[in-house]
């Protein structure tokens, strides 16, 4: 199998991708939510049905702050409204903020900040704890292969290419919050959490066939090297590692282009998760085990 | 075989029904889906309770007074079904807060519903209209307004009230709280008394008469004692209420949310749109691709969406964005099940085993991996539903249930359909429609 034959190839293309997505990282940084921060977010849409002009982002901005509310940023969705996020809101300014609007309030979501901070703690338990289970689990699920690699270096693998495909719609997010001001919410952790599932399930089915193959080698009594039953076990799980992601893709694609705007970054961090959780499980899951054997049989 | 073309008939029968029954629901709204507030619209409030003044014994049964008090209130403002909710704030550093959720369906004026909840309780003093019969102390009477006069009194009028034990009743240590009038309310209050002796007085308490008493004499001195039948910890409650106007806890909103019907609508058109075509075009790529097979794993993927909105319905599981959004991927990801089992069954069939033979080896090879790699989906479900704020515990919800059912019907359903239909794969048509790749 090409992959895990010039599998340095594909670690030098994966480091480059990991590479360029932390470095959109560090450039661009992400914006952190309301929900995270503490704030508010206040969508105003004008037009007939309210019988309101939208006016301009700077009168807006100025009404809002003259109603008291502060750190306004105002930005623009679509053709009738207005996306604002402001400081958390003070009674006064809550009750001020309908006069100053103008237009209807479609949306309001006040976040007061030790819920914003909870919150953030919440999420990176959850994140670290979901990490831990899985390389628990694959650990568990593999204990029964310990040749030529134990199984905890199964688990040890899975955490790697979870790092990588966190990394990448990190960065991909980055992006976006730099060009359309898309925010880390929970949602975009629930996103980044279900990757990390989808990521792991898709691995699985990979070292899975690792496992058979080297189950019927065992039994068989046949001696074939590692990299060519790892080779061989990509090969024969690459057309459904393929398919699913397609079928994948395809529900999140109607999801993105035809779904609630609420959902849309949602939606395009799984399809970037998605393509980058299974990109790991062929080119880089596999291959890494190939090299960790490797590594072992030198030292034996 | 013939048992399993049975099953199979009884199975796409049932999908059917369940299909009709579902859509009939929906189409005569007997049985509507439960949407979450950003999908029909409406606010939530998050309130922080400050139990710091009360001693921890208490604490317990304060907040649970608290909850109690505002569902009422909120249920006197006539909102369909609100939610009033005890949450407790995760404890990560030291203990953790106490936490109330107020869920209001249809109020999309956040102030509106903040000046809702943080109304002070509502005394009435309202008399009983001629010849109509006292109510039942503590319950609501279904025509309060045909029973009893316009309040002439109200918790305004009240300077100051006090719990005292004992009466002239001659019951020694009943609890009664004694109400003091401003000098409005203690003239209203004489004259009302004065010119109504021997008629029956209401005292309403948030719309509840607690207390009807008949008016025996002329009371000027500007007091009146309400014995109802409290305990002395709810006299004690109403005098702090009355005296402070506060709820048994006092309360900071820390957090709210409010979503626009037309908006929520919005989005509930579009995750439809996004579900159908999604759908489609899932099916269109498994057909294309694996064609029989792939078309039988389309009628399991119909029975799992089927089976998935009955679930949604009956349950009841409040839909979200998230939900929806959890469900569409849910499609996506329900055929990978099916795709390993093809899979596996190709690899059968091209050793040379017979068809029916291909098929049942195939799914016993494809379960292992089916089973382990869903379990990872499953246990981030968990983590997330224990994670979630609503919104996300709805799509935790939602993509757990669609895990575990889309597992069920690949194993139970695509495979009686594959062995139901049961065509010999050596002839060139059988070989043509259990082959893959897309041909056309």
């Amino acid at each position: 199998m090409i992959i895990v034959k010039y599998r340095k190839i594909f670690f030098a293309l994966t480091a480059a991708l990991t590479a360029g997505a932390l470095a959109m990282l560090i450039v661009f940084g992400l914006n952190i939510g309301t929900d995270f921060t503490g704030g508010s977010l206040i969508e105003i849409r004008y037009g007939a049905e309210s019988s309101t002009e939208r006016p301009s982002s700077e009168a807006l901005q100025a009404a809002l702050t003259s109603a008291g509310l502060k750190g306004v940023t105002v930005r623009g969705a679509g053709e009738d409204a207005y996306i604002v996020r402001a400081a958390p809101l003070s009674p006064e300014a809550r009750e001020a903020l309908p006069a100053a609007a103008g237009g209807t309030i479609e949306r309001l979501t006040d976040v007061g900040p030790s819920i914003g901070s909870e919150l953030r703690s919440k999420a990176l338990i959850a994140l670290g704890l979901v990490a831990l289970c899985i390389m628990l689990y694959v650990a568990f699920v593999f204990r029964k292969v310990s040749k030529p690699v134990s199984s905890w270096v199964y688990g040890l693998i899975t955490i790697v290419t979870l790092i990588h495909d966190i990394i990448v719609p990190l960065g991909a997010f980055a992006v976006f919050g730099y060009l359309w001001g898309a925010q880390v919410d929970t949602l975009f952790v629930t996103a980044i959490l279900t990757v990390l599932g989808y990521s792991v399930h898709d691995t699985i089915v990979v070292f899975d066939r690792t496992r058979e193959n080297l189950r019927l080698n065992q039994e068989a009594n046949r001696k074939e090297d590692f990299e060519l039953v790892a080779g061989r076990s990509i090969e024969q799980t690459f057309v459904r590692s393929v398919n699913t992601s397609m079928t994948t893709l395809i529900s999140l694609g109607a999801l993105f282009f035809l779904g609630p705007v609420a959902t849309q970054d949602f939606a395009l961090t799984l399809i970037i998760g998605v393509l980058a959780g299974t990109y790991s499980s062929i080119a880089l899951a596999t291959p890494l085990l190939v090299t960790v054997a490797k590594w072992q049989g030198k030292k034996a | 075989m013939l048992r399993y073309r049975l099953s199979a008939s009884l199975i796409l029968i049932f999908g059917v029904l369940l299909g009709w029954y579902v859509y009939s629901s929906q189409v005569n709204g007997t049985r509507p889906f439960r949407l979450g507030l950003d999908l029909s619209g409406g606010t939530q409030l998050l309130y922080k309770a400050d139990i710091s003044a009360i001693p921890p014994q208490n604490q317990e049964d304060s907040l649970n007074a608290l909850r109690e008090t505002i569902e009422r209130r909120v249920n006197l403002f006539g909102v369909g079904e609100p939610i009033v909710q005890r949450e407790k704030g995760s404890s990560i550093a030291g203990e953790g807060e106490q936490r109330l959720i107020i869920e209001l369906p249809g109020i999309t004026d956040s102030n509106e519903a903040i000046r809702m909840i943080g109304q002070t309780p509502v005394l009435e003093f309202r008399m009983l209209k001629d010849g109509a019969a006292p109510p039942a102390e503590g319950v609501v009477p279904p025509n309060t307004s045909e029973l009893f006069n316009e309040a002439i009194l109200t918790g305004r009028n009240v300077s100051r009230a006090e719990l005292q034990f004992g009466n002239n009743t001659g019951i020694s240590n009943e609890a009664v709280v004694v109400l003091h009038f401003d000098a409005d309310g203690t003239k209203i209050f004489a004259d009302a008394t004065r010119n109504g002796v021997g008629k029956y007085f209401g005292i309403f308490l948030d719309g509840v008469p607690i207390s009807v008493p008949v008016i025996r004499e002329e009371i000027p001195s500007g007091t009146a004692v309400i014995s109802g039948s409290f305990t002395p910890e709810s006299a004690r409650e109403l005098v702090r209420n009355l005296n402070f106007g506060a709820l048994p806890v006092p309360i900071e909103l820390v957090s709210t949310q409010s979503v626009s019907g037309t908006l929520g609508g919005a989005a509930v058109k579009d995750g439809v749109m996004a579900g159908l075509i999604g759908l489609a075009a899932v099916a269109l790529f498994m057909i294309l691709w694996y064609r029989l097979p792939g078309f039988l794993a389309t009628l399991a993927l119909l029975i799992y969406v089927i089976l998935s909105l009955t679930l949604f319905m009956l349950v009841p599981v409040t839909l979200t964005a998230a939900g929806i959004a959890a469900f569409i991927l849910s499609i996506g990801m329900a055929v990978d099940a099916n795709v390993l089992i093809f899979a596996r069954m190709r690899e059968e069939l091209g050793k040379g085993k017979a068809t029916d033979v291909a098929i049942r080896d195939g799914f016993a090879r494809a379960w292992l991996s089916i089973r382990d790699s869903n379990i990872s989906s499953i246990i981030t479900a968990i983590i997330l539903f224990w994670f979630g704020t609503s919104i996300i515990k709805g799509f935790a919800l939602v993509f757990g249930l669609g895990v575990v059912l889309s597992m069920f019907t690949a194993i139970s359903v695509s495979r009686t359909f594959l062995i139901a239909v049961g065509i010999k794969g050596e002839s060139g048509i059988g070989k043509f429609l259990f082959g893959n790749g897309i041909k056309l």
